[in-house]
């Protein structure tokens, strides 16, 4: 009788331990980004002279938009040819 | 600070697809996802055909931000419009909310497989660690935090698509349109989409351009 019990009690514990399902669904909250942060583009070190990314300071956010700018003139062939 | 646009200049653009070709092969995009694309209009006819690059114009009041269910996008520093894959549920409302067109879905499959949206990063990755591979992966190239352009733009033959700081393009653009000789009366809509029809004029001075 006693096992009976006791055997009772392990299945009950088995099937009772299906209910325990972690939560997987995101609760979102209206109106804000609940995505992962991003990292920004200057935190990054310059790519090596042979790859020709450039040059700036990792994590100097001004010298890496100088590089970005030169970058973006290079777009203008009159400043290219004119001068 | 910098808020990067892309600027398609009509009257140069030659419809070659480069652009097109340059985004697929940097990034690495699905068959079935076109992430930039051009649209010519009045195609054929002489001297009326117009042509312009179309991708994600990174708005900086973007409605697809405004629309999604699951705030997933978010905007960078540097204007850039980008979203989190893991949390999109490709319900498509971006879609219909973006003028352009930008969001892609994944369309393989015969019952029509929508999966996570998919679009223009101006190859500035996404939210994993930068030049990663989970990164490459789900968004594609970071060129921005290697110190470059998007490749559209930067493989552009006749420079018709300009990428980066919007005051900064703008300025080229517009030294290009005086340098062009015509005066400003044609700047904005009349230069960058032409007349329409043969023989058409352009708008006159002081009205709507």
């Amino acid at each position: 009788m006693r096992r009976a019990w006791l055997g009772a009690a392990v299945v009950a514990a088995l099937v009772a331990a299906g209910c325990g399902e972690p939560e997987q669904v995101v609760v979102y909250k209206q109106g804000k980004y609940q995505g992962k942060p991003d990292t920004r583009a200057w935190d990054n070190a310059p790519l090596a002279a042979e790859q020709r990314g450039g040059k700036w300071t990792k994590g100097d956010r001004a010298s890496w938009e100088e590089q970005i700018k030169n970058r973006q003139l290079a777009q203008h062939e009159h400043k290219r040819i004119y001068q | 600070m910098a808020r990067m646009k892309f600027l398609c200049d009509a009257e140069r653009c030659i419809e070659c697809n480069g652009c097109v070709t340059a985004c697929k092969n940097e990034n690495e995009v699905p068959w079935g996802v076109n992430r930039r694309r051009v649209v010519t209009i009045n195609d054929g006819v002489i001297g009326a055909e117009k042509s312009i690059s179309v991708a994600c114009m990174h708005c900086s009041d973007a409605p697809c931000m405004a629309v999604c269910p699951v705030d997933c996008f978010y905007r960078t520093d540097d204007g850039v419009v980008l979203h989190d894959k893991d949390l999109c549920i490709g319900c498509g409302y971006c879609f219909y909310a973006c003028p352009f067109g930008a969001p892609q879905f994944p369309q393989a499959g015969a019952f029509g497989l929508r999966g996570k949206m998919d679009k223009c990063t101006f190859c500035n990755g996404g939210p994993e660690a930068d030049k990663s591979e989970a990164e490459f992966k789900k968004y594609g190239r970071n060129r921005l935090a290697e110190g470059k352009l998007p490749a559209c733009a930067e493989m552009c033959s006749t420079k018709a698509l300009l990428g980066g700081d919007g005051d900064v393009i703008a300025d080229i653009y517009r030294e290009r349109v005086l340098r062009r000789g015509k005066g400003s009366e044609v700047w904005g809509w009349g230069t960058a989409y032409g007349p329409g029809k043969p023989g058409a004029q352009p708008p006159a001075p002081g009205g709507k351009s």
